[in-house]
C-alpha cells in the first residue's frame, strides 16, 4: 500500500512520515497531498494561541481529555520556535500531554517554525490536511507564544482560542493590539490566581466594546475561566467549541473558511513560485547593471516584469 | 544568521521509568539544538510503549535515551523491540548516562548503535550524530 492510501486508512506511521516530507519540502509529500486532498475538509481545526507561559500546552492537554471523553479522535500540532541563529529547536510541548501517549485516538506532533514568522511553521496547513485525511475529527494547532501581530493561526483555524492569564499589564497591551480581536473564544487560564477578577472585568469590557458593532446573529466571543493544570473549565470550553462549529456550519461559514484557506494556500504557493522564477530570470546581467548603477532598481524590475505585462497572464 | 537547512535532523530525547535525573539530558538537548537539530522531549517517567509511540508520531531520525539509575537492561531492549514491531526499525537508537561497560554488548545486541557513557563530551555526541546523518544520503532540496 502506498503512503497516501495508508494515510487515508488512518495509519499513524504513514501520516507521521507524510508530515515529515511536507515539513522538509520533500517532493514525495506533494504526491501524498495530491492524493489525499479530495478527502479533506471534514476536521474541525482549532487554534490555541496566547502569550508565552499562558498555559497553552496544559490547556490542550485538558481539551484532549474532554474531547476523548466525548469519543472524538484528536490530533495536535504543537509549534515551537526554531533558533534563528543555529536552526535548531527544542520542542517540549508534548511533555504536558504525556498522559495521552498510549491513547490510540490521540496523535501529537511537534513542529519547529523553521524560519517562518506568524507563530506557525510553513508546513502547518499541509499537516492539518494530512491529519484531516487520517480521520481526526478535531485538529488542535498550538502556536508559539505570540506577541502583537503573529496571528496566522486565525486564518488557518475554524475556531481560535485566545489564552490569557490574570495580571500582567504587558500582556493586556498585546491583547488590545490584536489578539483579542482575533479569537472566537477567550479563556482566562490560571483563574485561581490573584488579579483574576480585575482581569476578567477588563476583558469583558474589551469584548463588550468589540461587539458593539456586530449585528444580531453574529458570534459572541465568550469569556471562560479555567485552571487547566487542575482540569477545571474544560467542559465549558469544549461546549463553546461545539457551539462555534455549529454556528459556522449553520451560517455556511465553515465551507467559506475552508475555501478561503485553500485559496490563500494556492496564492501563497503561486507567489513563492513566481518569486523563485523571477529570481532565476533576473540573472546575473540585470543584477550587475543595478549593482553598477547603470540601471535603477525600478527600471530593472520593470524590464524583468515586461513579459508578464505583455499578456502572458491573459 | 545561520542558514536554516531544509532537512534538520530530528531526535527524540527520552527518560524511561522512575529515573528523574534531568541535568544530563538537558545539557545534551541544548548542545544538539546549538548544532542545528530539532530536539523533541517526551517528559519524565515514560514507559517504553509511550516513547515508541512518540518516536513514530514525531517521525524522528534518532531516539536517544538517558539512563542514570539502572533499569536500562530491561527498558532499552524493550523500546528497541517495540519500534521494530511497529515498523520503525529505521530509526537510530542511542543511549547515554550511567551505563556500566559490561552492559554494552547487551544493548548493542538489542539494536542500540551507540552508548555515550559517563564523561562523554557533548561535542562527541554532535559529531557522531552528524556523521551518521551524513551517511543517510543527500537530503532533497527544499521546495519554495
Amino acid at each position: 500500500m502506498d503512503i497516501a492510501a495508508e494515510v487515508l486508512a488512518g495509519r499513524v506511521a504513514a501520516g507521521a512520515r507524510a508530515i515529515r516530507w511536507l515539513d522538509d519540502g520533500d517532493l514525495r509529500g506533494r504526491e501524498v497531498l495530491r492524493a489525499i486532498f479530495p478527502a479533506t475538509g471534514r476536521a474541525h481545526v482549532v487554534g490555541i494561541t496566547g502569550p508565552p507561559g499562558a498555559g497553552k500546552s496544559t490547556l490542550v492537554d485538558m481539551l484532549i481529555t474532554e474531547e476523548r471523553r466525548r469519543g472524538r479522535r484528536v490530533a495536535v500540532l504543537a509549534i515551537d520556535p526554531t533558533s534563528p541563529f543555529t536552526g535548531g529547536a527544542i520542542l517540549g510541548d508534548r511533555v504536558r500531554m504525556s498522559r495521552h501517549a498510549l491513547d490510540a485516538g490521540v496523535f501529537i506532533r511537534s513542529l519547529a517554525t523553521r524560519g517562518a514568522h506568524g507563530g506557525l511553521s510553513r508546513s502547518t496547513y499541509d499537516a492539518t490536511l494530512v491529519l484531516d485525511a487520517m480521520g481526526y475529527e478535531l485538529v488542535i494547532v498550538e502556536t508559539v507564544g505570540v506577541g502583537q501581530e503573529e496571528l496566522d493561526i486565525v486564518r488557518l483555524a475554524h475556531s481560535t482560542i485566545i489564552v490569557a492569564v490574570p495580571g500582567s499589564g504587558d500582556e493586556m497591551q498585546a491583547m488590545k493590539a490584536g489578539l483579542l480581536e482575533a479569537g472566537e473564544i477567550l479563556v482566562l487560564n490560571k483563574a485561581d490566581r490573584e488579579g483574576c477578577e480585575a482581569t476578567c472585568r477588563h476583558l469583558e469590557l474589551l469584548l463588550h466594546l468589540r461587539e458593539g458593532g456586530d449585528g444580531a446573529g453574529a458570534w459572541r466571543t465568550p469569556l471562560l475561566r479555567a485552571v487547566a493544570a487542575r482540569g477545571e473549565g474544560g467542559d465549558a470550553i469544549v461546549a463553546a467549541l461545539d457551539a462555534h462549529r455549529a454556528y459556522l456550519q449553520g451560517s455556511g461559514e465553515f465551507e467559506r473558511q475552508c475555501a478561503r484557506r485553500c485559496e490563500a494556500q494556492f496564492l501563497a504557493l503561486a507567489r513563492a513560485g513566481v518569486l523563485a522564477q523571477l529570481q532565476v530570470r533576473a540573472g546575473a546581467a540585470l543584477l550587475e547593471e543595478v549593482r553598477a548603477r547603470r540601471l535603477d532598481p525600478y527600471s530593472a524590475a520593470e524590464r524583468l516584469l515586461a513579459p508578464l505585462r505583455a499578456g502572458a497572464c491573459g | 544568521m545561520a542558514e536554516i537547512p531544509g532537512r534538520p535532523l530530528r531526535i527524540l530525547l527520552a527518560k524511561l521509568g522512575m529515573d528523574t535525573h534531568t541535568v544530563g539530558i538537558t545539557v545534551v538537548a541544548h548542545a544538539l539544538r546549538e548544532a542545528g537539530m530539532e530536539v523533541i522531549f517526551t517528559g519524565l517517567k515514560q514507559t517504553p510503549e509511550a516513547v515508541a509511540n512518540a518516536a513514530i508520531q514525531e517521525d524522528v531520525d534518532v531516539v536517544g535515551v538517558s539512563s542514570l539509575s539502572a533499569g536500562h537492561t530491561r527498558n532499552l531492549p524493550r523500546l528497541a523491540q517495540l519500534l521494530k514491531a511497529q515498523g520503525a526499525a529505521d530509526k537510530l537508537l542511542v543511549a547515554g548516562g550511567v551505563i556500566p561497560e559490561e552492559d554494552l554488548p547487551l544493548l548493542q545486541a538489542a539494536g542500540f548503535a551507540k552508548v555515550f557513557t559517563m564523561g562523554t563530551d557533548t561535542r562527541d555526541i554532535v559529531a557522531y550524530l552528524r556523521a551518521w546523518w551524513g551517511t543517510r544520503g543527500a537530503p532533497q532540496p527544499p521546495q519554495p
